[in-house]
């Protein structure tokens, strides 16, 4: 176990080079640069612009600078909000992201395990159609429509809830964003949760338990939703990653300071240090997620070792 | 407890369907028959011949939909288990009757610990504290000759060999002392040499409680080594009932003859070994008359076009053919 925890964790550092090189590259070929503006800079300013970020040296040199603050996870100041360093912008904005993505993916593993669960439990039912339209309609509309749909009905008719507002958690302001948010998980989860329910239900181990004379209940939440969650668990790590670490739509829509829309004004500003650091964070998220759920399995199935 | 006649359990005109993309199929098809205190039952036929559903509808573990027990009785304890509530069917299940599966290696939850398993029955049915629970499930697994029970109790079922995997599922299913024990194909997955140590021992525990047994099964020889009588089942009917020896020796029916001709003989050696010709019937679509008189010899005219009646040769012996008692009366010049 503690082998494969450390390969794994040995893996993350080059996985991470090819992202960060990647993301480099994109932002060094996109045309224009930070000090792009509507007026044309005079030659000697631009000049002493480049200077000053050492924008005038070889790009191998360039490069192995951004290498270099990586490997001390310092990420340099922003180029645009002056002063900051991206480090601090990231512990700014890093809570505002995670509160909202934890507080949707609780709201999404509740109700998506539920309606999944009923639905397995009654297959063909009217249950079981109903939670399906649900979760495929929650598929289907993207959540820049569903959103705005949201603040529409909710803020702007009822009055019930802000439409653009940060008061952290628990608030009313985080109802819509985490509503929207957990839309798509909602389905996502209410689909795995049918499937694996459904494939559970019908193997042997759980006529066994129905033999015992166990009631249904007992046999569901005994034996039957461990194996049946499998498939959420594997879903849950790679989902929670994202969401963690921001979302740019959601964010944008609702106007909140989190990671992700810091991320947009980083790419129309190119606050080079800014983009990268984020790009880095998110990538190092999805990587360590992974790596515990991978984990995780080992406690839920006895039969896998590492 | 037990009804006047020393029954235990006595199955009446039970019929069985399940609703297919086909039509509706009579997976078992007005079967009747009795367990009595104390005896082993042998239940014996082809895959599909109804003999698994037939006793999973006894504790009426049929999955319902697409199954559905459509008509009969079951007596047991002077009671129709069909009209019990769900709440007393599951006070039966695992208390007064037991059950074990075919496949042990997928009949334990994979996720929990052996022990977990195990307690969770006794804790069910006989109000176990966990410590008692505990204890009685390293003397049941004793019984069963798991060695090292104590420290063995807390594996997963990945842990144990297939053999030893169904020796944990006999434990679990005695752990309450049940009347009776209904073994479906229990030593169908396992070696050879496993197959005879599980009957050994279903044998040996059946000795010390006293327990009736179902055994289900599609093997004549473990029949014949296990049972005190013999239920044939062919396309959800039953065919043939006999005590086992005079089945055997003086079987009547066509079906249950096809089945012990096919039975590996040692001793002849350039014979190839016989098989019933045919398939077993496809349930949906059953042809009139009797459902074997396409795949058996002695079919004459009458066969394909009256359904056969069942015909009572002795107090214990019923046959369902129209030749029954031409078949018997052979039998037993051959013998």
């Amino acid at each position: 176990m503690l082998r494969f925890i450390i390969r794994r964790v040995i893996v993350i550092i080059p996985m991470l080079l090819i992202v960060v090189s990647l993301t480099w590259t994109l932002v060094r070929l996109a045309p224009g640069s930070f000090y792009t503006g509507e007026k044309k800079l005079a030659p000697a300013v631009e000049k002493n612009l480049r200077e000053k970020y050492g924008l005038d040296k070889p790009w191998y040199v360039q490069y192995g600078k951004v290498l270099k603050n990586i490997a001390r996870f310092d990420f340099g100041n922003s180029l645009k909000y002056e002063g900051q360093s991206v480090n601090q912008i990231l512990l700014r904005a890093l809570p505002v992201s995670a509160t909202l993505g934890i507080t949707a993916y609780l709201i999404a593993l509740l109700v998506g395990i539920t309606m999944g669960a009923l639905a397995a439990l009654k297959p063909n039912s009217w249950l079981d159609y109903a939670s399906m339209t649900l979760a495929m309609l929650g598929i289907s509309i993207p959540n820049f429509v569903l959103g705005p749909l949201l603040v529409l009905l909710f803020s702007l008719t009822l009055f019930w809830f802000p439409p653009a507002l940060w008061n952290g958690f628990p608030s009313k302001s985080l109802v819509l964003p985490a509503l929207t948010l957990s839309a798509i998980y909602i389905a996502y989860i209410a689909r795995l949760t049918r499937s694996g329910m459904l494939e559970v239900m019908r193997s042997d181990y759980i006529r066994t338990a129905r033999a015992k004379g166990l009631s249904e209940t007992q046999v569901v939440t005994r034996h039957a939703l461990r194996g049946g969650l499998l498939p959420v668990v594997s879903f849950s790590g790679p989902a929670l990653a994202f969401l963690i670490t921001g979302t740019v739509v959601v964010e944008r829509i609702f106007a909140l300071p989190g990671l992700g829309n810091y991320f947009i004004n980083a790419c129309f500003n190119r606050d080079e240090p800014l983009i990268i650091g984020i790009v880095a964070f998110i990538a190092i998220s999805v990587l360590v997620f992974n790596l515990l759920v991978d984990i995780s399995y080992a406690f839920i199935d006895p039969r896998i070792r590492y | 407890m037990s009804t006047e006649n020393g029954n235990l359990l006595s199955v009446r005109d039970l019929c069985v369907v399940f609703k297919t993309e086909d039509g509706t199929v009579k997976a078992v098809d007005g079967i009747s028959f009795e367990v009595k205190r104390g005896e082993t039952l042998g239940i014996v036929g082809e895959s599909g011949s109804g003999k698994t559903v037939a006793n999973l509808s006894l504790l009426r573990l049929i999955p319902e939909p697409p199954g559905k027990i459509e008509s009969g009785f079951i007596e047991f304890g002077g009671r129709d288990l069909l009209k019990l509530s769900q709440t007393e069917i599951r006070g039966l299940r695992g208390k007064r009757i037991a059950m074990i599966f075919q496949d042990p290696m997928t009949s334990l939850n994979p996720f929990m610990r052996v022990s977990k398993q195990l307690m969770e029955v006794t804790q069910l049915h006989l109000g176990h504290t966990k410590q008692q629970a505990r204890a009685h499930a390293i003397k049941m697994l004793e019984q069963v000759g798991i060695p090292d029970a104590h420290e063995r109790v807390d594996s997963y079922p990945h842990e144990f060999s297939g053999g030893m995997r169904q020796r944990v599922m006999i434990a679990m299913a005695l752990s309450c002392q049940p009347e009776l024990l209904i073994a479906d194909e229990p030593t169908t997955a396992l070696d050879v040499t496993i197959q005879a140590q599980i009957l050994e021992l279903i044998k040996h525990l059946k000795s010390e409680t006293g327990a009736s047994v179902i055994l289900i099964t599609h093997d004549l020889g473990v029949v014949a080594g296990m049972t005190d009588r013999v239920v044939v089942m062919y396309a959800g009917k039953l065919f043939e009932e006999a005590p086992t020896r005079e089945l055997f020796e003086r079987t009547a029916n066509p079906y249950t003859k096809g089945l012990l001709r096919s039975v590996p003989d040692p001793t002849s050696e350039h014979e190839t070994l016989y098989q019933i010709p045919g398939q077993p019937p496809d349930l949906a679509h059953l042809p009139p008359g009797c459902p074997f008189a396409p795949r058996c010899e002695r079919a004459e005219e009458i066969c394909r076009r009256e359904f056969p009646p069942f015909v009572e040769l002795t107090m214990s012996h019923r046959s369902l053919c129209h030749f029954a008692n031409e078949i018997y009366a052979e039998t037993k010049s051959a013998a």
